[in-house]
């Protein structure tokens, strides 16, 4: 039988505010244990939570990101369980009436483009960590509280579930975490848990309708994790159904280690979470002002830049997605075009370099694209001057290395320096074709045979000579008319 | 030694002996102390002397230096600097331990101040006591506390009222002069009624709630309990105002509500100060179950009202009846989630040598609440549950919003409603409470206030006969949202041409 996997992801991404959703204390990330846990974190008796309006700015800056709709007036409700890292022993959340409602995610995979619809994407706080005996100086025996994630502001955006492969869900994480670090509203740090992922998974044969039992795969913090723990998940409910078997509501971990995922609780364990509307908090009302202002604060999302990068600039699609992965990575594409203006420094050009050595430089020395040795400035003026002929690009990859070991300050000084500039003297060049044709009477038998392979080697033989210097197409247009006539 | 300090004084008085140097403030606080060490009625729980006498010494120097660079003060309004308050226990005080009169909190040290006990501190006055109450708020004759029950100071058999019952019985029996309580269902106007005191309870979100134990926080207000309408309006002026550590605090400017609370209405004459002024009497408010000495009471205050120039029409609040069981779904449910929060993890009691985290939890609340809890906590819990939201909560809601334009509908008629606090005096103290349905049932006059989130107060207006003793009778004079001064006025009126608020209790086992 064929089947159909159905995939639907709730993603947990944690705003970037400075404060957290309902206290005055720091959302800094790796303090030491508690020490940034207000009262209102610790849910001493009589604390009351007040709204930090940035979390709900963020909210907004996403709802306006994915064209879905911002409600007006959307609601706090308790979501109520015990759990020792959860001092109130309800969770603040948005329950009936969420602040984003509907939107899409443009994503593209082999398969080509296509959106995701979302469901919603609700304000609420994360709760605590429990610390185990070992971890941190816990003595045996015993567990240990950290507040300081308490209260920290989380936006749960909420897909449709209409994706029906892992590369699909996959794509679709990685396309909404460059959105929400895009627009700012999230560090993307997967590491420190800032952008997690509960995927839900199930089966169907292929032309059915109806849904098969679903399970959710909760906090996966990695995107080859969440494609892995999908595929196995997937592969499990094939197995047990082609076996005769049913699949059970229930939450499952995926085992990184063992390539496998594990049953956490059933359905028959889930809480009853008693959702009420939280009466400390008025509802959160979103003014059609306010709306415009952040709309009006917005960079050019991912997509609109894509299509411009295409139309405007000449670039493939495959350059502008590469070239769009990040706004660091975008900013430096523009700071590289704008410093080489009037010097035949073009998109195209720049996109190459920024994925090729720029990248590859960067990956070596695990740096991010802001944090790199070559500067806009100093790439444009490099590839300034392979526009202009001064060098060959075989060259220009070398004058490179010198501007990112920090050798020189600019591609001129490199050249200078090192005596790189392309020799614009034919009859110099002239001489050395000749030298090389009287020195390879084979290889021109075989040019004149028609073996475009022996006019490389030619070519090669005098840019060796030349140091690299000659220009290699006025070198193969001279050795063709010398073997010509 | 302090026989200037006089007995049963209101605020006004003291501030008076305090402005004149009649006593100093830590005088009058060391009185007040000696006067709560002994109070024969079980309704303190704290005194710390030392943190009262260190306040009242920086009361003192405030006095000492604004009485140098003052002619006295215009109007009624006087400095609360110096005068001592005692707050029920239910707001966390960095001081005093913090109770809520369980055995869950027992020993509970606050790191901050309630909001309103900040604004009295910040206004001079000195704590000097911390007071006994219904555990977390929760009922209706003091009887549920887990540090037992306080007595009535007019008939020590009797029940204080409740929740505020410890604030009313101190004041009652002249121990303190005033004190803070808070109402979520009647809690400062029953027990004020019952014990023959001054209590009101504003507008919701008048008071901040910021350092006030939850019990449900969307009927949770704080007020003054004090012998006179005008020691409440100052009290009252004082603990209000917008605190944006509350988000359901109203942003409205500070309000002084003892302003001009002697004059006459506007258009009205001196000789009949009310005159013009419509009050409503609710006909559910008067129907079977009040008790005729309550009644008796009512009839003769508003006979007083009508003389001082009211006009008393007939109103109604059909939805009365439906107060109670919408109140009791709506207050459990929010305090299942309010008192979530004592789990034995982090603070308060902890249950010993538990097996694993669901024992923890299950041994310290069991141990930690007491059965009035317990049984709110399990309603509301039942209530939010799956299947059951939609009949009883959302069903109560609906409830909660038809009581609210009862009142509104009222209010076209009428300035202001007046009517029982209580349908009867005070019970006995060891009355069979096998059902506790019948102690639900006599919030039937206060509920729907808090429902619709109305100032609304108690004055005294007379007593009932219990044998040879006497237990006082409260009227309820509620109003429109905001209208604190109105209602303020109209109790300073009827003070004025009335002594039931200058009567004390016997001195049956109050200390001398």
């Amino acid at each position: 039988m064929n089947w159909e996997i159905v995939i639907g992801l709730e993603c947990h991404v944690q705003l970037a505010t400075r404060s957290k959703i309902f206290s005055p204390a720091s959302t800094e990330f790796g303090a030491a244990p508690n020490t940034q846990a207000h009262m209102v974190d610790m849910a001493l008796p009589g604390v009351l939570p007040v709204m930090n309006r940035e979390a709900a700015a963020c909210a907004i800056r996403f709802g306006l990101a994915v064209g879905g709709a911002i409600a007006q007036r959307s609601i706090f409700a308790r979501k109520n369980y015990f759990y020792p890292d959860l001092p109130k022993g309800y969770q603040i959340s948005q329950y009936e009436i969420p602040v984003v409602s509907g939107g899409q995610v443009r994503i593209i995979t082999d398969q080509g483009q296509r959106s995701i619809e979302l469901t919603r994407a609700h304000l609420e706080e994360d709760a605590g960590k429990s610390l185990h005996e070992g971890v941190d100086e816990i003595p045996s025996g015993c567990s240990g509280i950290d507040l300081n994630r308490a209260g920290t502001p989380l936006l749960e955006i909420v897909s449709e579930p209409v994706m029906r492969s892992a590369k699909e869900a996959a794509a679709y994480a990685r396309a909404l975490h460059t959105l929400v670090t895009w627009i700012g509203i999230c560090d993307g740090n997967l590491q420190e848990g800032s952008f997690r992922v509960d995927a839900n998974v199930s089966v169907r044969p292929v032309g059915q309708q109806a849904f098969g039992t679903r399970c959710e795969i909760k906090n996966l913090n990695s995107f080859r994790f969440l494609e892995r723990a999908i595929e196995v998940e997937a592969q499990r409910q094939i197995e047990l159904i082609e076996d005769g078997g049913a699949v059970t509501q229930e939450t499952r971990l995926y085992d990184p280690d063992a390539e496998q995922t594990r049953a956490m609780r059933s359905k028959e364990d889930a809480h009853d979470y008693r959702y009420f509307p939280d009466p400390d908090l008025p509802p959160l009302i979103i003014s059609p002002d306010w709306i415009e202002q952040i709309r009006s604060e917005l960079p050019e999302l991912p997509e609109a830049l894509r299509t411009r990068l295409s139309q405007e600039f000449g670039l493939s699609d495959y350059d502008a997605l590469m070239v769009s992965a990040t706004r660091p990575t975008v900013d430096y594409f523009f700071q590289v075009i704008r410093a080489g203006e009037g010097q035949g420094v073009d998109a195209k050009l720049a996109a190459n370099w920024i994925m090729g050595d720029v990248a590859s430089n960067l990956n070596r020395e695990g740096l991010d694209i802001d944090q790199t040795k070559v500067s806009a400035a100093q790439l444009a003026g490099l590839i300034a001057r392979v526009a202009d002929g001064t060098i060959s690009n075989k060259i220009a990859r070398d004058v490179f290395a010198s501007l990112w070991s920090g050798e020189y300050p600019t591609a001129d000084a490199v050249i200078e320096a090192k005596g790189l500039k392309q020799i614009q003297d034919s009859g110099l060049i002239t001489g050395f074709v000749d030298e090389v044709i009287a020195a390879n009477p084979k290889m021109v038998e075989e040019f004149k045979a028609g073996k475009d392979k022996a006019l490389n080697a030619l070519v090669g033989q005098v840019m060796k000579k030349s140091q690299g210097k000659a220009n290699p197409q006025q070198v193969t247009e001279l050795i063709r008319s010398r073997l010509h006539s | 030694m302090t026989a200037s300090i006089p007995d049963f004084s209101d605020l006004a008085g003291l501030a008076k002996g305090l402005a004149n140097g009649a006593f100093s403030a830590p005088e009058l606080t060391q009185w007040t102390l000696r006067r709560l060490a002994d109070d024969g009625l079980n309704a303190v729980l704290a005194v710390n002397p030392e943190a009262s006498l260190r306040q009242a010494e920086a009361a003192q120097a405030q006095l000492t230096s604004a009485l140098a660079g003052r002619a006295g003060s215009p109007g009624l309004g006087f400095s609360l600097c110096g005068l001592p308050i005692a707050h029920k226990d239910i707001f966390v005080t960095r001081d005093w331990p913090t109770t809520a009169a369980s055995k869950i909190l027992a020993g509970y040290m606050s790191p901050f101040d309630a909001t309103v006990v900040e604004k009295l501190r910040f206004a001079g006055m000195v704590c000097v006591a911390k007071l006994n109450c219904d555990e977390f708020a929760m009922g209706s004759g003091n009887t549920h506390s887990a540090y037992g029950p306080t007595k009535n100071p007019w008939d020590h058999r009797a029940i204080p009222g409740g929740s505020s019952g410890g604030s009313a019985a101190a004041v009652a029996a002249g121990l303190v002069p005033a004190a803070t309580g808070t109402d979520t269902g009647g809690s400062i106007r029953q027990p004020a009624a019952m014990c023959g005191l001054t209590g009101i309870k504003p507008t919701y979100g008048r008071a901040s709630r910021w350092g006030m134990i939850a019990y449900a926080s969307s009927l949770d207000q704080a007020g003054p309990i004090a012998r006179t309408a005008l020691d409440c309006a100052v009290l009252l002026s004082a603990m209000c105002g917008f605190d944006q550590k509350d988000s359901t605090s109203l942003e409205l400017d500070a309000e002084d509500f003892a302003a001009g609370i002697d004059q006459p209405l506007p258009q009205a004459k001196a000789a009949t100060p009310l005159g013009g002024l419509r009050i409503g009497l609710p006909k559910e408010f008067f129907a079977d179950g009040l008790s005729a000495e309550v009644r008796a009471a009512i009839d003769a205050a508003l006979a007083e009202l009508t003389r001082l120039g009211a006009h008393i029409r007939e109103v109604s609040l059909p939805r009365t009846g439906l107060s109670i069981p919408a109140y009791y779904v709506i207050a459990p449910a929010e305090a299942s989630s309010n008192l979530s929060r004592f789990d034995g993890v982090r603070y308060g009691h902890r249950a010993a040598d538990p097996k694993d985290l669901m024992d923890l939890y299950c041994r310290s609340r069991a141990e930690g609440f007491g059965h009035e809890v317990k049984r709110r906590i399990l309603i509301g819990t039942f209530v939010l549950s799956h299947g059951y939201y939609d009949a009883y909560y959302i069903q109560a809601q609906r409830v909660r919003r038809l009581v609210a334009q009862d009142f509104d509908a009222a209010f076209a008629d009428c300035d202001l409603i007046a009517g029982p606090v209580a349908p009867t005096v005070a019970w006995d103290i060891d009355a069979p409470t096998t059902n506790p349905l019948q102690e639900y049932l006599a919030d039937i006059y206060t509920l729907g206030v808090n429902l619709a989130g109305l100032p609304a107060m108690s004055v005294p207006v007379g007593f009932g006969q219990a044998g040879a003793a006497q237990r006082p009778i409260g009227m309820q004079l509620i109003g429109p949202r905001l209208k604190e001064s109105l209602l303020l006025k109209t109790a300073y009126h009827l003070q004025a041409a009335t002594d039931w608020h200058t009567r004390t209790p016997p001195p049956v086992g109050r200390s001398a």
